[in-house]
């Protein structure tokens, strides 16, 4: 199928042949055409590092800010206007490093925005130092004698956070990824999609091949809905499952908490101030 | 030298000193409103320690028949809860300053000829049910010092606790009595009259502080986002905006940390949102690199930096104009800023309201500059003027054909939002294309820089000019900024001098081109700042290539005291 509706025809893509992004940008580009979203009706949020890049290469809205900061304005994009469909994006290292303090309580304050990881467990950009995902051994010119460190287990945090909607893929299987990413973008809630994606240039470690023998598919009788189950599920290494590992249907999102669109869901661009109202709470300041 | 309102009997200080959590606040409330009730004059500040119970802080109210919105040093009157009060105050205290309070919780620190009415204030408060009344007697002692009748105070009180328990208001008369009747009967009781309450205009005027004054301002700005991390002193904006701001559709969210903060501002912003964030020091640092975000996607923001003295965590809770240099600077590369320091409340109202509209015309980040001193200072002044308050959108309804970063013949590429219009709105924090897609194009990178900074030029079009108040004909400038401006004022009218006239910048950054005229046209000029390193002072040598001759610094973490900066003032004039 062609997704002519966020193709951007003959562009100059700053990605190395056979890079995961290419899957992953293909993915994303279908999920949105099969959902029927115009992109002006979507605003892709992304940090810095070649994941990150992704804004630039399809027909959207885009507010492609600092290294790490992609979920801030995400949640302050979406709490404005609602109506906008708010995806943040961006590698393993932005979301989980840089960003990691912003991952843990974006999920906290759960607004309904789509957080798309681009995982290749390693900084590419920056040419092949560790990332938090980085496997322990994996040597690097930083890790000179191998990672040293516990790898950051995305999914089991944000399952023990309580996050509404937890996922991973591997970009090997398109169409698991493409109805995953639907999945989430539907989910009314944070959602979360760590996508595992090799880096063929920087990580000669965790390769196509190495996923493929590394993960298996939960299994379909798994509910997704247990979160303790969950939790486990999300904590093994030795392979590592793909699918929805959590789902809770009863979250309200962040926006709808903070009350600015109780009695008017219109986007706050449209707003006026009621000069009258500020006027007599200023002369309450003249009463005793 | 007299000072410049030791005139007993129409412009008396009162300090109230007591332990962080005993309630000198509250007598501060009460007491403030009564007198402006009864038609004076009021002005209130405090000086705390960092600390939620314990310490000593204490609070200076001024009550006059005259405007008066400055600090002084001179206490008429001290109201010693705690016992350290007076040695805490022990280079105000002077053998003409009435000391209120409990003989034995004061008598270490009382020393010979100083004046003392001694009030069982606890006593007293125990006598009608419970020792927290203490504060409300000591009101009520003040009051009858102050020849208030206590059906007024009462009356006034009633407004106050309008909300409260039948019995908590009885009990809080009773109170206010009890302190009035027992100081009334004093042996060496004496009361001072303020010759004649102002006008009935005080009545009708506000009682705000400037953390209210740039809450209210950014309301009328049209601002509804709010997202911050609290540090002391710019909390209090924070606070005032989650709660006022809830009837005014106002989004208000404690952010992780400074970092998410201004990144969650600048993405409310970029659809559409009216967003500030308030911070001091340290969380400002903090939001640096969203500032340089916002210098190179051109974003709006507004943020109130309320200036604490540093380095690092410094004195939480004091006050300094140490951070001039931080924000004039502050965010890597190259981009242009504007910086307001509000001096009174009535700018710290409008310059607020009006940052959001620079901010939406520009693109560009605006400042509020204050400091502890200043958002915690209260007094009477007229209530703000909406008339001259709009909301200008400068946002526009997209076609297919936008671009974000169009380069036009003003600079100025029109902003669209996300989801207005038919046009996709790409904001890019790399250097970019006119759509918005990252460039190396070393050509049209030196055309974005232009197009970036060339915007500086507009905004000095618009920039406020420096308020100069004083002879025309002056030989000597007193130049100030911000904070100090009512202390300077009311120093330099005490002095009297038809040679000297003041210079006042609420707008520091980009400077208005007609003050480097009225600079240079005097003989000697005297920059006075908190702050021990000069910071204005270099700024107009930088940026206009003036050299003033004096420097007059304070640095120890205290505002100016208007009777003792006279003093020093006259010395180098
Ligand atoms: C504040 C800051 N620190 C560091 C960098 C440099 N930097 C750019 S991308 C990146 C890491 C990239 O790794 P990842 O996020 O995993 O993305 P990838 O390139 O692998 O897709 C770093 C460290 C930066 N741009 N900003």
């Amino acid at each position: 199928m062609k997704n002519e509706k966020y193709d951007m025809g003959d562009i100059d893509i700053a990605w190395c042949p056979g890079c995961g992004n290419f899957g992953i940008l293909n993915a994303l580009k279908q999920a949105m055409e099969e959902l029927k979203i115009e992109p002006t009706n979507l605003v892709l949020v992304s940090g810095i590092g070649q994941a990150a890049k992704i804004p630039h290469y399809l027909k959207t809205n885009f507010f492609n800010g600092l290294h790490g900061r992609a979920l801030p304005p995400a949640t302050g994009i979406k709490a404005s206007n609602p109506s906008l469909t708010v995806i943040a994006e961006s590698g393993d290292g932005d979301m989980y490093g840089e960003g990691g303090n912003h991952f843990i309580h974006t999920i906290r304050r759960n607004p309904n925005i789509t957080n798309i990881v681009h995982d290749n467990m390693v900084y590419g950009l920056t040419k092949g130092q560790a990332s938090p995902t980085s496997r322990r051994g994996f040597v690097t010119p930083v890790q000179v004698a191998g990672v040293i460190l516990e790898p950051f287990n995305p999914l089991a945090v944000a399952i023990a956070l309580n996050a509404g909607f937890v996922a991973r893929t591997f970009i090997g299987d398109k169409e698991q990824t493409i109805e995953i990413i639907k999945q989430a973008i539907n989910y009314k809630g944070y959602a979360l999609v760590d996508i595992l994606q090799p880096c063929v240039t920087f990580n000669k470690l965790n390769t196509y091949q190495w996923f493929k023998d590394n993960t298996y598919y939960l299994e379909d009788s798994y509910d997704c809905h247990d979160r303790n189950a969950a939790f486990k599920r999300a904590t093994e290494s030795d392979k590592l499952p793909l699918g929805i590992f959590y789902i809770n249907p009863e979250k309200t999102p962040f926006e709808e908490n903070t009350g600015v669109y109780k009695q008017n869901d219109t986007p706050l661009y449209s707003r006026e101030v009621d000069y009258g109202k500020l006027e007599s709470l200023i002369s309450k300041y003249a009463l005793v | 030298m007299t000072n410049p309102s030791t005139k007993k009997g129409n412009d008396i200080s009162i300090v109230l000193c007591g332990q962080a959590g005993q309630g000198i606040q509250t007598v501060e409330k009460i007491f403030t409103r009564i007198m402006k009730s009864n038609g004076y004059h009021v002005y209130a500040t405090k000086e705390y320690m960092s600390r939620v119970r314990g310490g000593l802080n204490s609070i200076l109210i001024r009550i006059s028949d005259k405007p008066v919105k400055a600090f002084v040093d001179r206490i008429d009157i001290l109201v010693g809860l705690n016992k350290g009060s007076i040695k805490h105050l022990k280079n105000r205290v002077t053998s003409e300053t009435l000391i209120i309070g409990e003989k034995e919780v004061l008598s270490d620190e009382i020393e010979d000829k100083q004046k003392v009415f001694d009030i069982p204030f606890t006593e007293i408060a125990s006598g009608v049910g419970n020792k927290v009344f203490s504060n409300t007697v000591a009101v009520g002692a003040l009051i009858s010092i102050l020849s208030v009748k206590p059906e007024d105070a009462i009356n006034c009180l009633k407004q106050i606790f309008k909300d409260k328990p039948k019995e908590l208001i009885d009990k809080n008369i009773e109170a206010l009595k009890a302190g009035y009747e027992t100081t009334v009967k004093l042996e060496n009781f004496y009361s001072v009259k303020i010759e004649s309450p102002a006008s009935g205009s005080v009545k009708k005027q506000i009682l705000v502080n400037g953390s209210e004054a740039v809450g209210l301002g950014a309301i009328a700005g049209g601002c509804n986002f709010i997202s911050s991390y609290p540090m002391s002193p710019s909390t209090s904006v924070l606070v005032f905006l989650a709660q006022k701001g809830k009837d005014f559709g106002v989004l208000a969210e404690q952010a992780e940390d400074e970092i998410s903060a201004i990144n969650m501002a600048i993405g409310a912003w970029y659809a559409g949102a009216r967003a500030m964030v308030t911070t001091s020091g340290g969380g400002f640092a903090l939001m640096t690199e969203g500032v340089s975000l916002a210098g190179m996607l051109e974003s709006p923001i507004v943020i109130h930096l309320a200036q604490r003295p540093g380095p690092a965590t410094g004195l939480p809770t004091r006050t300094e104009q140490g951070d001039l240099d931080l924000v004039l600077y502050a965010g890597h590369g190259e981009f242009p800023r504007i910086i307001f320091a509000p001096g009174t409340l009535e700018d710290a109202f409008y310059l607020t309201q009006k940052a959001f509209n620079l901010a939406d015309k520009f693109q560009v980040p605006v400042f509020i500059l204050t400091d502890q001193y200043f958002v915690d200072s209260y007094y009477n002044t007229e209530p703000f003027n909406l008339k001259e308050c709009k909301v200008e959108k400068h946002f526009i309804e997209t076609s297919e054909d936008y671009q974000r970063y169009k380069l036009t013949e003003n600079e100025i590429s029109p902003r669209g939002i996300p989801g207005l219009g038919k046009g996709l709105v790409c904001a890019d924090s790399d250097e970019h294309d006119e759509e918005g897609h990252i460039t190396e194009d070393l050509e049209l990178r030196i055309k974005m820089v232009d197009k970036r900074l060339g915007k500086l030029d507009l905004i000095k079009q618009e920039s406020v000019p420096p308020v100069l108040l004083g002879p025309e004909n002056y030989e000597n400038l007193v130049i100030c900024w911000g904070s100090t401006f009512n202390i300077i004022c009311e120093a330099v009218n005490y002095l009297g001098r038809k040679d000297t006239a003041v210079l006042y910048f609420n707008q520091v950054y980009p400077l208005h081109d007609g003050a480097i005229e009225l600079i240079k046209k005097a003989k000697k000029t005297i920059v006075v700042e908190n702050n021990a390193a000069a910071q204005f002072a270099r700024l107009l040598k930088i940026h206009a290539d003036v050299k003033v001759d004096h420097n007059v610094l304070k640095y120890d973490g205290l505002c100016f005291a208007s009777d003792s900066i006279a003093e020093e003032l006259n010395e180098l004039l």
